[in-house]
């Protein structure tokens, strides 16, 4: 490490002055995310304990109301953000082995699959809107007969939503990494941003996998 | 002490004394000058100031908000203030002490200065996120300045539902402001966790943290477990009020009770936030001036954790009132018992840490007296509380205004006080009249207790909380109440005062004017812009008075960062002995 050649220099520009050396900032900023990954699971938590405690409470309302949602697209969905899972953990691999056009690619597609899936929620959300299921006291729809039906609406609102603003803040992210990668800024020996936001793009990912079946699939 | 043939399967690496410079012509506050060098700093010490100077001035906005309620309550009925602006003035009052200050104020100014010293470390793990924290908080703060200005919130710091989401006013933007406020307190805690694993110096075991860290450790794991419940809460009464989505809220289906526990599940712990980091001062300045080892180190160190793991369990505590199944009631208020267990173990370990301890009573340690002394009192009228029989009484009278106060002004904000006059010295290298430092200290205690003993006899007597107005019979308590509160605005504006004098005129501090062992002490005053000249390596536990200063000082003494370097162990005459 005290070799001076240029490439080495380069290849140590990106440690920050206040870590020893490379596998320090790597390892601290891999931390950072899986904490922070521990507050997004408490703060979906949150909207989850309001779905069990509801759904604790209204069994059959949970049962009625699903029948509006599309359990086809919603499985379309699925698979997306599967799909944009593999290709997230793909780019990482083309990161380490210094493939950074690999690294494009991957990201490219990863962006294209979860601008597909904010698509199809676009398209879910619309339907839906029209036929006057909306939250709160928005909602005007009278297909289903259950006084609460508004109620499960406006959890499934919440939760959908907010994993929505999720996805595009991981949209944000990764466009983000596509401007550096292509500045030349990663390499096999840093990869920490790319790392961190897969590990962010899974979390988005995972809260979806129990999203579908917890709404979509209740029936 | 390991031999060497013991020692073949640890790094190896040489050492030499390093003691600190008693003049540094560089050191932080110089070494990058003007505004925009401040706006823009990722130094850790820079931006713990920047937060000291905002929390300073939040602490003003609602010590005046008191002040104007302890005016008004002189009198009953109407003096000055009509019931409505009443409200408002209490809920603000409430709000900006607790989010705006009490929350942020130990870890973001205390910890965001010490923890990286204390740890040899150069800066946090991530000096930019450190920055946004900052602006988060600003941003949340001008959110919350923009309600009071258009419109005011008057539901009680709690937003409790329904009210808070029909009443009129500007709830959204007041619940907004605290809610990005949590991303502030969220990226504090992740900073903090990630910095003391990741970013000890070598030899810093855990076994030799300084307990300050143990406790701004546990406080971040309240931090980042509680903190994002609370923003989801928020979201969800904002939606409320905003769509009427209608989870909180009877009237559209919803139920207000869940609110209440989503709304304690971060509060209650919150508390813990709040305090938690005030038993990190007084375990260093308790050691630091009793010239002694800490007492029960591990017992400390543990309690501090057990505080943050038992603290989420008693939440229902809050809803004895609010039609809670009996049985909730009865778990709730046993769990809030056992809170009590190591809240005790620390007090008593503190005491013995005085015993036979050689007490210097400089500033510092009086407040960490009146620390004890307060506290112990709002811990036990906090088991008084817990206890559901006499919970059913004492439930939203001043009784309990006074309880939290005894906790939160009479615990947190004297330990923040003890902490601010222990690393002063360290922060501007001015030391402060100790004279008048007592005084004011002296004036904040006697001022205190005159402002809530009274409290607690009129809540006894069932003076509720919250009211605009009162029966005859309390107005004694309650004029002795104002004075008091107008004594304890005197004891700040003296501390103000001479603290700020001291910044211009005060005398030089050297690096360690306390005789600490403490590795924040172990450098110069102020420090220099990456705290240490050299990477120190830790040898002695942060509280061992009984080796000489010389192990305390010492650092890595090649160029290389001890990480691995594979040289011979090379330990000063003085540390041979044991070796």
């Amino acid at each position: 490490m005290s070799s001076t050649s240029a490439t080495e220099e380069k290849r140590l520009d990106h440690v920050q002055h206040h870590f020893v050396d490379s596998e320090q900032q790597f390892e601290s900023a891999k931390m950072g995310m899986w904490v922070f990954i521990v507050t997004e699971i408490l703060m979906f938590g949150g909207l989850f304990v309001a779905y069990i405690v509801y759904r604790s409470w209204y069994p059959e309302l949970y049962l009625e109301a699903s029948t509006q949602l599309n359990a086809f697209w919603g499985m379309v969905n699925t698979f997306v953000l599967i799909g944009s899972s593999l290709t997230v953990a793909m780019a990482i691999r083309s990161a380490q082995l210094n493939q950074i056009k690999g690294l494009i690619y991957n990201l490219y597609i990863t962006i294209g699959l979860a601008f597909t899936f904010m698509v199809i929620k676009y398209f879910e959300y619309s339907e839906k809107l029209g036929k006057g299921i909306a939250p709160g006291e928005y909602y005007t729809y009278d297909g289903l007969e259950h006084e609460k039906a508004n109620i499960f609406f406006s959890i499934y609102y919440m939760m959908t939503g907010l994993h929505g603003v999720h996805v595009t803040i991981g949209i944000g992210l990764m466009i983000w990494l596509v401007v550096k990668a292509k500045k030349n800024v990663f390499h096999s020996e840093y990869y920490t941003p790319v790392e961190i936001t897969g590990l962010y793009w899974h979390l988005v990912d995972i809260i979806w996998i129990f999203l579908f079946p917890l709404l979509y699939l209740i029936d | 002490m390991a031999t060497s043939e013991a020692s073949t399967t640890y790094k190896k690496i040489q050492v030499r004394r390093y003691k600190p410079e008693e003049n540094p012509e560089k050191n932080y506050l110089n070494e990058e000058k003007g505004l925009w060098a401040w706006l823009t700093t990722v130094d850790h010490k820079k931006i713990g100031l920047m937060y000291l100077a905002s929390i300073a001035f939040f602490f003003l906005v609602g010590g005046i908000l008191a002040l104007i309620l302890r005016t008004e309550l002189w009198t009953p009925a109407r003096s000055f203030l009509d019931a409505d602006l009443y409200n408002q003035v209490f809920t603000l009052h409430g709000a900006i002490m607790v989010f705006f200050f009490l929350v942020p104020s130990v870890p973001t100014v205390l910890g965001n200065f010490v923890l990286p010293l204390q740890l040899g470390a150069k800066d946090v793990a991530f000096p930019r996120l450190n920055l946004a924290s900052f602006y988060i908080y600003l941003i949340g703060a001008l959110f919350t300045l923009t309600a009071i200005l258009t419109g005011g919130v008057d539901t009680g710091w709690t937003f409790y539902t329904p009210y808070s989401a029909t009443t009129g006013g500007n709830v959204i933007m007041m619940t907004l402001g605290v809610f990005i406020l949590g991303f502030s307190s969220i990226l504090t805690g992740v900073n903090f966790i990630v910095t003391i694993h990741k970013l000890r110096s070598p030899g810093m075991t855990w076994a030799k943290l300084p307990l300050n860290l143990w406790a701004l450790y546990a406080t971040s794991i309240i931090q980042i477990l509680a903190t994002p419940v609370l923003a989801i809460t928020l979201l969800l009464l904002t939606m409320e009020r905003a769509l009427g989505i209608g989870i909180f809220d009877p009237a559209l289906g919803g139920d207000p009770v869940l609110y209440q526990h989503f709304f304690w599940f971060y509060s209650h712990p919150a508390v813990y936030i709040m305090i938690v980091p005030g038993f990190g001062i007084i375990s260093e300045v308790v050691s630091t001036f009793s010239k002694k080892i800490i007492f029960g180190y591990w017992a400390i160190a543990l309690s501090s954790l057990a505080i943050a793991f038992i603290g989420f369990l008693v939440w229902g505590h809050h809803m004895f009132t609010a039609g809670q199944s009996s049985l909730a009631n009865l778990v709730f208020s046993f769990l809030t018992f056992m809170v009590g267990i190591p809240t005790g173990i620390k007090i008593f370990n503190w005491v013995a840490t005085m015993y036979k301890g050689s007490i210097d009573m400089k500033t510092p340690m009086v407040y960490v007296m009146i620390f004890l002394f307060l506290f112990m009192i709002g811990g036990f009228t906090g088991i008084m509380v817990g206890a559901l029989s006499v919970d059913i009484h004492l439930h939203d009278t001043y009784y309990v205004v006074a309880h939290f106060h005894y906790v939160m002004v009479g615990g947190m904000v004297m330990a923040f006080l003890g902490g601010i006059h222990y690393w002063w010295p360290k922060m501007f290298g001015k030391m402060y009249s100790e004279l008048w430092a007592k005084i004011a200290a002296g004036i904040l205690f006697i001022g205190f207790n005159m402002t809530f003993l009274p409290q607690f006899i009129m809540g006894s007597q069932g003076m509720p909380r919250r009211y605009f107005n009162y029966l005859e019979q309390f107005q004694p308590f309650h004029q002795t109440s104002t004075v008091g509160a107008y004594l304890m605005g005197t004891g700040f504006l003296i501390v103000a005062i001479y603290l700020t004098y001291s910044l211009f005129k005060g005398k030089k501090a050297g690096p360690n004017p306390w005789g600490s062992r403490a590795l924040e002490w172990q450098t110069a005053s102020p420090p220099p812009l990456h705290n240490f000249e050299h990477i120190p390596v830790i040898i002695n536990g942060p509280y061992d008075y009984h080796k000489p200063m010389s192990e305390f000082q010492l650092g890595v003494a090649s160029k290389h960062n001890g990480h691995h370097a594979e040289e011979t162990v090379d330990v000063p005459e003085s540390a041979q002995e044991k070796a």
